[in-house]
């Protein structure tokens, strides 16, 4: 029954809404009516009668108010009327609401792009069933967690902790389906790949560990979906097709299922094939040796009840029978586990780091805002105080008031978390399709889920929650009656306010941004002058392999030279030569000990250096322009015939010789015990990345130690495109089948070797811009503010005589002293925050003069911009029409 | 004024209650027969009257409905429902009992004890 009238009497307060304030009106006027008559009856005038009734009644709103309140269903109809009601009020300050919108928007965009990035790289698990239990595994003396074949059979036949442990290797291939062979981009894979990881196939058939018999025994391919997709039109038929890899014969077996691209999250391989041929794809059998470490990744589900401790201590008990059986193949080591989606610690750590410390900053941005909109809340509500006095005098409540005040909030951060939410969709959309590096099928998988969508709107209510509270302390204390006698009032005290703290702490995020940024900018301009061992400039790189037409054994010096004196004749072309890996632009760089002539037992521990090592042509040097320091480069008659020669860096020469000037003419031993002797010594440089220090190098003649990997390095002033199209003819003139990739050095640089530092300087960037312009409206919003509050007083001052330095000084000197704090502070901050940019940009060390110096030059410009206008109208005060107007 | 009580928390429900079981009443009509019936002794705010009377609709133990009053006004008339009077006689014996015990606690001499 009661219920009942509950319900009745709430939906009557939704479906009948304005009946119901009809009836209360009509009740009310009726009462006043009755209480008029009486008092009229008693001999007063019908208006005074009425005047008195109205009265007697009291505050007809506030009745009124409560009135609906125990009419029930109040909270949604309060709800809705206090969003019309802040709608109608922020329709009147539109640049207000406009400037309030755009800048949630754009923060809270920022957090959702960097999020959505997180989300796809590393918060969401693999493709796999039961990711949770997927592990790889990473050696100690490694940061990469490469293996060798060999011992890849060990761990993965002497483990007792996986259920199966599987492996793979990323490698590129000349596929031939009957028209021009195209290049593709496969994941070798041992045959226990898809049934360790637990995938079906989509069509027809997967390769397992029983396909493996011996080298080269499984010539099967399964192609990715995708690949099937855009190659094969999705045609059912081309299982069981017969394809030529690299001039041998392959089978397609099967089709992956859609949404499995392998277990490396960036990478989108066109197919798989088993590791067990991979002579066939790379042209050289390393199967049996144990000193290559050429897989990737060794990775598998944990057993059941394993725990990642106990797998750890069974691996290692696998490690030290490796060290003591095959001592010659390992320094010490110890293995441990690491999520296998980014490459294990290698790039998952840093991508992590950098990830959480972008997020880190984009919340302190957001931060940043609030404070932003929380002062000018603050402002608007001491603006607005004459406004809410009366409200409270005529008898509303100051919850009430609270509550508009919130909801005004609320409404602009949604707004804002839709726009940014918006933004940030297109943004990640746009990411999810970019192609980093144009030359491999690496996206950035992100895309837009339900948890990047929770995470803007929560954000969004979260900022507009926090800074909606700012003004709360300022109304809760508001006294109606002193407001509405004296005007609103203006303390200028000494005082520290919340507003002020709030300012300091934004300008402070703000340094922080534009420390870090510049810290990153100065980085990337310091590793491209950096000495990197060669001159990229006016260098085209092409990249091709000789495996692919199927070249082997002595046809290769024979196709290198006739390449290499094919390119000579090109006009324009200053100087050839070709090397295996080029340096910084990614590959599998060869690292291998070598050992003092003296050294007998070729144990790692024993090694004196480990070098990378390179084989390159006759002219490499002087196409690549590194400087040759002593000796001589090589020569045709390096050949096999001739005594093992080969060039080292400065850093090598003396890591093994003690110094320079002993090298030359030395011997030293290769891992096999080859003596080699050392005619050239060309200066130190770079070769895995721009990050590290300057690396030992040895660099080998093709002619005696052969290489299938032909990477040209050609020097010409030509305009490179022209370049390029000669080279690309000359080539197909030489061998129809050469597949090839033509890009300047420069170019290939920036995609590999400074990609990370473009990722840090970009982003970096484009968050230091969006603090800079917060800091300025945040610092113009208080200058502002606080001269047209104080126009009186500056009016009395300028008209008893003081200076414009005066003035000025009263107007601005606080945010001025705000700024010097916030910036000290940030820029302290920032240089602490910056550590974490060392391991991704070259040299990006905080303790840099042009950094610092840069930072305070830019934090007193957007301080002087940002207080121009306000100075400007303090100075350009009239005190005689000022004090006559008020 | 000083001869006029303020009213204690929670009896002005009470008070509405009572007057208006005596026969339906508009808002007004419903403060003058308080008025009325306490000899003028308590001071309700007239407005505070119909925050309370829609409460106790809400609560189903008024209904209300529009008519027509003597002087042909139109108001909204008050009456009791059926759980409406069940509530005044619970209300009535308990603060019946509150006003025996603390009428009995106040009389209390010394020499009673």
């Amino acid at each position: 029954m009661k219920l009942l009238a509950y319900v009745r009497s709430l939906a009557a307060r939704f479906m009948f809404r304005s009946q119901t304030e009809n009836d209360l009106e009509l009740e009310f006027r009726a009462h006043i009516q009755y209480r008029a008559d009486d008092l009229e009856r008693s001999g007063l005038n019908r208006a005074e009668a009425e005047r008195r009734a109205r009265i007697e009644f009291g505050g007809r709103e506030r009745f009124k108010e409560e009135s609906r309140e125990s009419l029930g269903g109040n909270f949604f109809d309060a709800l809705m009327r206090d969003v019309r009601f802040s709608l109608r009020v922020l329709r009147k300050s539109p640049g207000f609401t406009i400037i309030a919108v755009l800048t949630l928007a754009l923060t809270i965009g920022a957090n959702a792009v960097v999020f959505g990035v997180m989300n796809g790289l590393i918060l969401r698990p693999p493709n796999v069933p039961h990711a949770e239990s997927l592990y790889g595994i990473e050696r100690s003396d490694d940061d990469d967690p490469v293996q060798s074949y060999p011992d890849y059979l060990d761990l993965r036949d002497r483990n007792r902790s996986f259920e199966s442990l599987a492996a793979y290797r990323i490698a590129e291939a000349g596929l031939d389906t009957g028209e021009n062979p195209s290049r593709v981009f496969l994941f070798e894979v041992s045959g226990n790949y898809f049934d360790a990881l637990g995938i079906q196939p989509y069509h027809g058939r997967f390769f397992h560990a029983s396909d493996e018999h011996g080298p080269n025994s499984a010539p099967y391919i399964v192609l990715s979906y995708g690949y099937w997709h855009s190659h094969f039109l999705d045609d059912r038929s081309v299982v069981g097709r017969a394809v030529q890899l690299n001039k041998h014969p392959f089978t397609i077996i099967g089709v992956a299922p859609p949404g499995f691209h392998g277990t490396l999250v960036f990478a989108f391989p066109d197919f798989f094939l088993p590791m067990m041929n991979e002579e066939q794809v790379e042209g050289r059998n390393v199967l049996n040796n144990r000193g290559t470490k050429w897989i990737y990744l060794a990775l598998g589900h944990l057993r059941a009840g394993v725990t990642p401790a106990q797998a750890i201590a069974d691996l290692n008990s696998i490690g030290s029978y490796l060290q003591t059986t095959y001592p010659k193949e390992h320094g010490k080591f110890t293995y441990s586990l690491s999520r296998p989606a980014l490459y294990g610690d290698f790039l998952g750590r840093r991508v992590q780091m950098f990830l959480t410390g972008l997020l880190l900053l984009a919340g302190l941005i957001l931060l940043a805002a609030c404070a932003n909109l929380g002062n000018l809340f603050a402002a608007r509500a001491a603006d607005r105080s004459r406004e809410l006095a009366l409200r409270l005098a005529l008898g509303a409540k100051r919850t009430r008031i609270l509550r508009t005040l919130f909801t005004e909030a609320v409404l602009i951060s949604l707004a804002g978390g839709l726009f940014g939410l918006w933004g940030s969709v297109a943004v990640l959309r746009g990411l999810s399709v970019w192609q980093p590096i144009p030359r491999y099928p690496i996206y950035v998988p992100v895309n837009s889920d339900a948890n990047v969508y929770g995470v803007a709107l929560t954000l969004a209510l979260l900022s507009g929650i926090l800074f909606g509270m700012v003004p709360m302390r300022q109304v809760l204390r508001t006294d109606p009656y002193q407001i509405v006698k004296a005007g609103s009032t203006c303390t200028v005290g000494r005082r520290i306010t919340v507003r002020d703290l709030l300012l300091v702490v934004q300008i402070a995020i703000c340094a922080v941004l534009v420390t870090s940024s510049m810290v990153a900018v100065r980085g990337l301009v310091r590793s491209l002058h950096s000495n990197l061992g060669f001159d990229p400039r006016n260098v085209i790189i092409v990249n091709t392999d000789l495996s692919m037409p199927g070249y082997g054994g002595e046809r290769v010096p024979e196709i290198q030279k006739r390449i290499l004196d094919a390119m000579q004749t090109i006009a324009g072309v200053e100087s050839v030569g070709l090397i295996d890996w080029t340096p910084l632009i990614g590959g599998v760089y060869d690292q291998s000990d070598v050992f003092n002539d003296q050294t007998a037992d070729l144990h790692p521990s024993n090694a004196a250096a480990s070098p990378f090592s390179f084989r390159v042509s006759v002219g490499y040097f002087r196409a690549a322009g590194t400087a040759l320091l002593a000796g001589r480069s090589f020569s045709q008659h390096d050949d096999h015939s001739a005594p093992r020669v080969a060039v080292v860096n400065r850093e090598l020469a003396t890591k093994i010789f003690g110094s320079e000037g002993n090298a030359l003419g030395h011997f030293f031993k290769l891992r096999d015990g080859t003596r080699v002797q050392v005619v050239g010594i060309v200066e130190s440089g770079k070769y895995k990345g721009v990050t590290d220090d300057s690396a030992p190098a040895m660099f080998l003649p093709i002619l005696q130690s052969p290489t299938l990997a032909t990477n040209l390095v050609i020097r010409s002033s030509r305009d490179p495109r022209e370049m390029a199209a000669a080279i690309r003819s000359t080539l197909r003139d030489l061998d129809r089948g050469l597949p090839s990739y033509i890009e300047t050095w420069s170019k290939q640089l920036d995609d590999f070797a400074l990609f990370p530092s473009h990722v840090a300087v970009v982003s970096l960037g484009v968050l230091g811009v969006m603090g800079a312009l917060l800091s300025v409206t945040g610092i113009f919003g208080m200058a502002a503010y606080s001269v047209s509050k104080r126009l009186k007083e500056f009016g009395i001052r300028i008209a008893v005589g003081a200076r414009p330095k005066e003035v000025l000084q009263a107007a601005l000197g606080r945010a001025v002293t705000l700024l010097a704090f916030g910036s000290a502070a940030g820029l302290i901050f920032g240089i602490l925050a910056t550590r974490v940019l060392a391991h991704i940009v070259y040299q990006a060390t905080p303790r840099d003069p042009v950094v610092l110096a840069g930072v305070v030059l830019a934090m007193s410009l957007l301080g002087l911009i940002a207080t121009w206008i306000p100075a400007q109208r303090a100075l350009s005060l009239d005190p005689l029409t000022l004090l006559r107007e008020e | 004024m000083s001869s006029q009580a303020q009213l204690l928390p929670g009896t002005l429900d009470l008070l509405i209650l009572k007057a208006v079981s005596l026969g339906p009443l508009h808002g007004y009509g419903v403060l003058l027969r308080i008025g009325q019936i306490s000899a003028g002794a308590l001071l309700i705010e007239q407005g505070a009257l119909y925050p309370a009377l829609f409460r106790l609709v809400r609560q189903g133990l008024l209904k209300a409905s529009w008519g027509t009053s003597e002087n042909n006004r139109r108001a909204k008339f008050y009456e009791l429902t059926v759980a409406g009077r069940k509530r005044l006689r619970e209300e009535v014996d308990g603060w019946n009992r509150l006003a025996t015990a603390i009428a009995s606690a106040l009389a209390a001499q010394p020499e009673e004890i």
